[in-house]
């Protein structure tokens, strides 16, 4: 289970500290799927980087009691100079997973064919998000956290996506934020609204979006 | 403490060695490709440096001390320097680059200095080794009179650079302005460090000022170890481990600082 317990972040700024998060408690239990609506700058990121541990709250409780992915797709810790392959091996080396196990998904989910062993600085963004995608693939969690689904590559590839998402891995835990609604309601059992730095709980995804609908006008 | 540690120590100390292991991978094909060279340029880097500072030395005859080897002399004064003055300098804004990788929660701020550390050692320790032995077989230096002497006091040094770079990696996390202050700081640190003089030569009210920079401290207690009872050397070993422990303690709580306040900016 992930737990926080009355999570509150602050940035400083120019003109003081600005509170991001303002006393977040929230409970992610196995194989539930959670989905948070919040408008842009509401914090959401902010959030998801707090339940990654990425950042750590300015006061509060996170407790991880499964493990938890990091942000799903994020390539922006691709090394540019270093292969495909080498920041596969990275990553594993990181996890303490098997590389030799891996390559051969790396491989075929990416379909980049002889630039997964050239510099990652020669990739198109598609061909870089297809191996972002592929890594978080390859390292299994109880839980993935998504900022905001984004259409990965061409339809083709972005369906392949879904399937090993949201059907080979149904069995886990999901963390979805996201401004769209629709997106909520098609993958998240129950759903939060994240306004000023506040989470509200929602029975069904539909009062929650109808809660957002009146926060959005 | 607004975070929980429930991993148990030893788990913690495994993770860190993995993923220290894997940023030390990373950096190296990074830094040094795989090409030509490679992961040898690790230690060429800095030999080339005190090659060319020796030649400098040797060519421009500095000989103070008339009976000392000016080979031995330049190897063990410029290696030292490599080994602080390296290490600080490259976890000097460390964080900025590797941003990116702190969204894979188990590495942390100070993994990313203590890999930079342990290359900056790893090269100056073998560059040392290295251009020792070439000197040793050529005839143009003695071997070292106490080599577990030379061992202590390079493990000293060592310990001192690393000490350093905790606290401008740390504070350069703070505020750029310390990374700006470092670079004239490790310049006007050179002169004194000890490097190109023996405390023995200079008058001895300037000698007790020397000795209360750990640098002197440090190089004096390697060439007493190199040179034996050729030389007159004067250091605290005790005060050189006192200034490490102490400035490894601050330089730990600056780094811890700055990986609680961090934000992710990529």
């Amino acid at each position: 289970m992930i737990e926080l317990t009355n999570v509150r972040k602050t940035y400083p700024t120019r003109k003081g500290r600005r509170v991001v998060l303002d006393g977040i408690d929230l409970r992610v239990s196995k194989g539930q799927k959670i989905g948070i609506l919040g408008r842009n700058g509401a914090g959401k990121s902010t959030l998801i980087r707090m339940i990654s541990g990425a950042e750590l709250p300015t006061s509060g409780r996170i407790r991880r009691g499964i493990s938890v992915s990091w942000p799903l797709a994020f390539g922006g810790a691709f090394q540019q100079y270093l292969t495909g392959l080498d920041n596969t091996r990275f990553i594993c080396r990181i996890y303490g997973v098997d590389f030799k196990a891996v390559i051969p998904f790396v491989e075929d989910f990416t379909e980049l064919g002889i630039y997964l062993r050239e510099p990652v600085l020669h990739y198109s963004s598609g061909m870089r998000a297809r191996l972002a995608f592929a890594l978080s693939m390859a390292i299994e969690f109880d839980c993935f956290l998504i900022d905001e689904i984004v259409a990965v590559g061409d339809s083709r590839f972005y369906s392949k996506c879904m399937y090993e998402l949201f059907e080979k891995r149904k069995d886990r835990a999901l963390i979805l934020v996201s401004h769209d609604a629709h997106i909520i309601k098609g993958h998240c059992e129950s759903a939060y609204v994240l306004t000023s730095g506040r989470l509200t709980a929602h029975d069904s995804v539909d009062a929650a979006f109808d809660f957002y609908q009146t926060c959005v006008q | 403490m607004p975070f929980e540690h429930d991993t148990p120590f030893l788990k913690s100390l495994q993770i860190q060695v993995r993923v220290v292991g894997a940023l030390l991978m990373r950096e190296i094909v990074t830094r040094y490709g795989r090409e030509n060279l490679g992961f040898l340029w690790l230690f060429v880097e800095p030999m080339l440096f005190t090659l060319g500072v020796t030649a400098l030395w040797a060519g421009v005859g500095l000989r103070h001390g008339a009976t000392l080897p000016i080979v031995a002399f330049a190897v063990t004064g410029y290696s030292s320097v490599l080994l602080w003055r390296n290490c600080a300098t490259r976890c000097a804004m460390a964080i900025p680059p590797n941003m990116g990788l702190l969204y894979h929660r188990n590495v942390r701020v100070l993994d990313l200095f203590i890999t930079r550390i342990l290359l900056e050692v790893a090269g100056a320790t073998m560059s040392f080794v290295v251009l020792s032995i070439i000197w040793i077989s050529l005839g143009l230096m003695e071997p070292p009179s106490d080599i577990l002497l030379v061992l202590l006091a390079w493990i000293l040094l060592a310990w001192w650079g690393a000490s350093l770079a905790l606290i401008v990696g740390g504070g350069s996390a703070h505020s750029e302005m310390i990374e700006r202050i470092w670079h004239p700081t490790a310049y006007l640190f050179f002169p004194i460090s000890g490097a190109g003089f023996m405390v023995d030569w200079m008058p001895p009210r300037f000698q007790e000022f020397l000795l209360w920079v750990p640098m002197v401290d440090g190089v004096e207690m390697l060439r007493d170890g190199y040179f034996g009872s050729a030389v007159r050397t004067h250091y605290s070993a005790e005060y050189l481990t006192l200034c490490c422990a102490l400035v490894t303690v601050a330089g730990l709580g600056l780094v811890k600082e700055a990986g609680r306040r961090i934000e992710i900016l990529t």
